[in-house]
């Protein structure tokens, strides 16, 4: 598997995800963030990247330009060799509903929907009928080990059972990446560590990964680890 | 680009206000009192109104009502030779005139009216006694049952004979074979030649008795019982004169009726010193009653609007705080990849369900109103269609409107921070 290169992009087509020279500057008034600082990177399919560093050094802000949901000051995002700048809200939309899952430290699944109708969510959006979703919520519950948690809502469930219906509310769509920022933020160790073995098997399984993480022992279970500091990228580490 | 996902947005929408029964029932009540009141209103005015139209309708809208009225005392100057008597109202040189000069008239019906008592062996009943021309029965559409009504020769021979009303043959003669008899009424006797049925209740040509008349020939009225009529009023016995107590003019085109009713009123001018002649228009009473109902529905209108618009105001209300409750829930959607018009329709779907809803439980409301005020008051009570038609519609243009503002604010939400929102 070919090397993650911080700073010099490679011209390696293999690529899913590349930087150039991004930057993202919040401006409050005539104060500004420079949150991320001419990052360059870029991430061949298939990686688990695991990404670190100290708290407000960038990491969300990386993980929020990776995932569409903002777009960089200035630089270029190229996500499966295609430039995200030019795209709209509704082309940005799309991106996230077919090729990006989402998995937060605060679980977010929606309160008022069934476990079952949270994973369901994305095949909703993408217009398949509700049979498709079913099976796909059925299938995805049983990956994760809550098949029989499908007509419980998220209150009824431990952080860890929230946290695997995020999971397989991620998977749902069958994306291309998975974002997870401090996935196991708000558990204990020994639910996290099962969150972590779900992930590799998701890896296992072809889903590029990058997470989010402040402990060095999760950050273990990736291939590389990526540190930041103050909006920029340190150092990458590769191996387990 | 743009698709939609019909029943299931609209039973996603359905069961998000289901998870807030109360905060949905107590958002509905705004629109559920606002259609509801839109509903009774219209209903109350529409059964006012329907029954005054009928009333005047059966007048007939291109009939003219000319009615002899007693002048007061001190007016016309010329003060009758018997202080007794009082000599006044339409007359038969009148109906003549009319009938031989004034245009655009269909046909002219002269009416006298007294009261005798008809005696039948020994059997008596008063009776009201019409004595008319035959174009009567045209003019007030009464189908005849049995016999024949009164022909042109009857009148100018002044045939004794006369015309009962069912009712009135029914009272009088039970069930003796009605044709043929030979009928006292005061000091005269008539012949029955026919019968005819009796008026609906509040057909208003004629006084509410008109049950009980009985037509005779015009002449013969004038010729049996003379053209002094006295009457007993309260001990005190009173003598009038008065040839003809109606006339009846109908207009060939509803359009000339104003005009004939000008003529009318220039010729009763001229000829009468006093004011003792009454001019009805049915049809001016129609287009009165007619603005008077425009009016009173647009007074009706803008009410219910106010509340309506009260009761929009509360929906946008509630979706604007639902909208900052779910903030992050928006957040979650957006993440996923639903796309900003997904999320305004959500939300949009909500306030029309809602807002729906109360159109229906308020038109159901609407509908029980009046009849609960039929039932207490005797009032009678019409709901139109159209309103329920008009607030149905209203009532999911006022979900559009004023869940529009709170579904686009929802959508316009960053998406990372509606995933920070707390
Ligand atoms: N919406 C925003 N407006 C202004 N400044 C922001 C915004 N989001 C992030 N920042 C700033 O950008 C910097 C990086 O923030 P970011 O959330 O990426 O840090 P982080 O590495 O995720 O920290 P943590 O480990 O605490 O989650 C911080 O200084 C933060 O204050
Ligand atoms: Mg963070």
């Amino acid at each position: 598997m070919p090397p993650l290169i911080p700073q010099q992009p490679p011209v390696d087509p293999e690529t899913i995800i590349r930087f150039e020279h991004v930057e993202k500057i919040y401006r409050m008034g005539d104060h500004e963030v420079r949150a991320l600082d001419d990052v360059s990177l870029a991430i061949s399919p298939g990686r688990f990247l695991a990404v670190m560093g100290a708290s407000g050094s960038g990491k969300s802000t990386l993980m929020n330009l990776l995932g569409c949901l903002d777009k960089p000051t200035a630089g270029r995002y190229l996500l499966e060799n295609r430039d995200v700048a030019g795209l709209d809200d509704n082309a940005l939309s799309a991106l996230r509903l077919r090729r990006i899952g989402f998995i937060f430290q605060s679980f977010n699944l929606i309160p008022q929907l069934t476990v079952r109708e949270n994973i369901e969510l994305p095949m909703f959006y993408l217009d398949r009928d509700s049979a498709t979703g079913n099976r796909r919520a059925l299938e995805l519950a049983e990956l994760v080990g809550l098949s029989d948690r499908l007509d419980h809502r998220p209150a009824q469930l431990s952080g860890g059972q929230q946290q695997r219906v995020a999971i397989a509310r991620a998977l749902a769509n069958d994306p291309v990446i998975i974002l997870a920022d401090e996935p196991t933020g708000n558990l204990d160790s020994k639910t996290g560590r099962q969150i972590m073995e779900l992930l590799v098997r998701c890896n296992a399984a072809g889903k590029t990964i990058v997470m989010v993480t402040h402990e060095s022992r999760l950050a273990a279970y990736a291939q590389a680890r990526l540190h930041m500091s103050d909006g920029r990228v340190d150092r990458v580490e590769e191996g387990a | 680009m743009w698709k939609t996902h019909g029943w299931r947005d609209v039973r996603l929408g359905i069961k998000d206000l289901m998870l807030h029964k109360l905060r949905s029932l107590l958002t509905m009540l705004g629109v559920i009192f606002g259609v509801a009141s839109v509903i009774a209103m219209l209903a109350v005015g529409e059964g006012a109104s329907r029954q005054a139209l009928d009333q005047i309708r059966r007048l007939g809208s291109r009939n003219i009502i000319l009615t002899s009225v007693k002048p007061v005392a001190d007016e016309g100057g010329q003060p009758n030779r018997n202080s007794f008597m009082s000599v006044y109202g339409l007359l038969e040189d009148d109906f003549l005139r009319i009938r031989e000069t004034i245009a655009w008239i269909q046909r002219v019906v002269p009416v006298r009216l007294i009261r005798k008592m008809a005696a039948l062996g020994e059997r008596s009943l008063e009776l009201r006694v019409v004595g008319t021309t035959p174009d009567w029965f045209t003019l007030v559409r009464r189908p005849v049952i049995a016999g024949r009504i009164l022909g042109p020769n009857d009148d100018d021979q002044s045939n004794m004979v006369c015309i009962l009303t069912e009712r009135g043959a029914r009272r009088l003669l039970a069930t003796k074979s009605v044709l043929g008899q030979k009928i006292r009424l005061g000091g005269s006797v008539f012949e029955v030649i026919g019968i005819v049925a009796s008026a609906e209740a509040g057909g208003a040509v004629q006084a509410p008795d008109q049950n009980v008349d009985v037509y005779i020939p015009l002449s013969a009225s004038l010729s049996r019982y003379g053209r002094r009529i006295t009457y007993r009023t309260s001990g005190t016995r009173e003598l009038e004169q008065v040839e003809l107590h109606q006339i009846l003019v109908e207009v060939t085109e509803e359009q000339y009726v104003e005009e004939v009713a000008r003529a009318l009123e220039a010729m009763l001018q001229r000829f009468h010193k006093k004011t003792d002649v009454k001019i009805s228009i049915p049809l001016t009473l129609l287009r009165q009653a007619e603005a008077t109902k425009r009016t009173f529905n647009i007074v009706l209108g803008s009410i219910a609007g106010i509340s309506l618009l009260v009761g929009g105001i509360g929906i946008m209300n509630i979706m604007l705080a639902s909208v900052t409750e779910r903030t992050r829930e928006i957040g979650i959607r957006r993440a996923i990849g639903a796309r900003r018009g997904q999320i305004v329709m959500q939300f949009l779907i909500e306030t029309v369900v809602l807002s729906g809803l109360g159109g229906v439980i308020g038109i159901g409301v609407g509908f029980l109103i009046p009849l609960a005020i039929s039932r207490l008051s005797g009032l009678p009570t019409q709901v139109p269609l159209y309103g329920l038609a008009l607030s149905f519609g209203i009532s999911v243009l006022i979900g559009i409107v004023f869940g529009l503002y709170p579904a686009i604010r929802a959508a316009n939400l960053h998406p990372i921070d509606a995933l920070r929102h707390e």
